[in-house]
């Protein structure tokens, strides 16, 4: 095990405590509680292995719907963003990130935020869509994915720029 | 064969996300069927005590306001004993349920499924589809029970329909929450023939076994007919707080079994 591996096992266990401790209870405005997990499939480390990456993103939404009475959405959605991810890249920083001469972290600031704010509304939107499962309410769907997923956005981009070693 | 092989390895991650999504899937899809999710669920013996542990530290918070609410509860309990004169005839009615205390250890109100967890269960003699109230008004149904906790569906629920009345009037409809704002729900099903007023109560109807009958649940805020203008679409201002609760009871009724026997048999 190299350090990358075990630094990315730590972050996957702080953002499921910080989840679940602090995210879930947060109520901002009353019913507004971001899903800050997101940030381990956003900062999942480019080179590793595609499907070791699935599963543990699996493993990490199956983890957070245990303890949010969610079914499966979270595993769903988590999966989901996972797997198209790669599209997700190329689209904010060019074909460049396949040679790994990216790193997400160095990157400008505009492609950043394409990336971090493309992958949490699709998530963000899968994961609600599932959650209420109902097409009578798309308005509310939309709704609740922008609301939610913009609060996700803000914590993500301010505990990536807290945490950033640069 | 040696084809398949090569294909399967090919497109292991496609196959991988394939599989994972729809074991995903299926679980989303059961667990709106609601007996059927009993594999994961916030009930379980690992969620339940991280949930406890964190509502452990949560719990100082809200010690004053907590005191308060059981000063005034105190309050009135002692108020009604000093007002009621001895009643035979109600003495074994209040027999029929048995109360048991218990706290709420996690609690959801942001989704349109929200459930509860109360540090309660099987070893406490919690039974599964028993009410869950406060001293100001109901909560939920628990639906699961594990040995030391238990899983309670919260009236904010979109699957969740109680039968609720009018207090004034005796009318009585289907309370059913329609996802939006946790102070709200929605009284369905009364008669465009009943005369209702902004701020009437509205109580439970006693009709199913695990409610008692009068019960608080809200006051009208504002109503309208529905589509086919011959029902009410009235909506409630709880009386209970759903996104602070602590304290709760437990109501079982010694009865249920011979109720539902009776029930099935028709």
């Amino acid at each position: 095990m190299n350090k990358k591996t075990i630094s990315n096992i730590a972050s996957f266990i702080t953002l499921v405590f910080f989840q679940i401790f602090i995210c879930n209870q947060l109520n901002f405005l009353d019913n507004i509680n971001p899903f800050i997990y997101v940030l381990f499939i956003i900062l999942y480390p480019i080179g590793f292995k595609k499907s070791w990456f699935i599963f543990t993103a699996f493993t990490l939404g199956l983890i957070i719907d245990l303890f949010l009475d969610t079914g499966g959405a979270h595993a769903a959605a988590s999966v989901s963003a996972a797997y198209f991810r790669p599209l997700f890249l190329k689209f904010s920083f060019g074909a460049a990130y396949e040679y790994q001469s990216i790193k997400i972290n160095s990157s400008e600031l505009t492609q950043k935020l394409a990336y971090f704010s493309c992958l949490v509304f699709f998530h963000h939107l899968l994961l609600f869509t599932l959650i209420f499962f109902d097409a009578g309410k798309l308005e509310l769907i939309l709704y609740r994915t922008l609301v939610v997923g913009f609060s996700s956005l803000i914590l993500a981009l301010l505990l990536n720029a807290l945490f950033n070693k640069n | 064969m040696q084809r398949l092989v090569n294909f399967f390895l090919k497109n292991r991650t496609l196959i991988l996300f394939l599989v994972l999504l729809s074991i995903s899937l299926s679980l989303t899809v059961n667990h709106n069927d609601y007996h059927k999710s009993k594999f994961f669920n916030s009930a379980s013996y690992v969620t339940g005590s991280i949930h406890n542990f964190s509502s452990l530290i949560g719990d100082y918070f809200s010690l004053k306001k907590e005191n308060n609410i059981l000063l005034e509860e105190n309050n009135r309990l002692k108020l009604l004993e000093l007002n009621q004169t001895f009643d035979t005839t109600k003495s074994e009615k209040y027999d029929m349920y048995k109360l048991k205390s218990a706290n709420v250890i996690k609690n959801s109100y942001s989704l349109s499924q929200n459930y509860l967890t109360l540090n309660v269960g099987k070893k406490d003699s919690i039974k599964e589809e028993s009410g869950v109230i406060t001293s100001n008004g109901i909560v939920g149904i628990i639906d699961k029970a594990s040995a030391k906790y238990s899983r309670v569906i919260s009236i904010l629920n979109t699957k969740i329909k109680i039968n609720a009345k009018l207090k004034k009037t005796n009318h009585f409809g289907n309370l059913q929450w329609n996802g939006i704002d946790p102070n709200i729900v929605q009284l369905l099903d009364i008669q465009d023939l009943v005369k209702l007023n902004i701020g009437d109560t509205i109580v439970t109807s006693g009709f199913s076994s695990i409610f008692p009958e009068n019960i608080l649940v809200g006051t009208i805020k504002s109503f309208e007919l529905n589509e086919t203008k011959d029902l009410y679409n009235i909506n409630l201002k709880l009386f209970n707080d759903m996104t602070n609760l602590r304290h709760v009871h437990v109501v079982e009724n010694r009865n249920i079994k011979e109720i539902n026997k009776l029930n099935q048999t028709e």
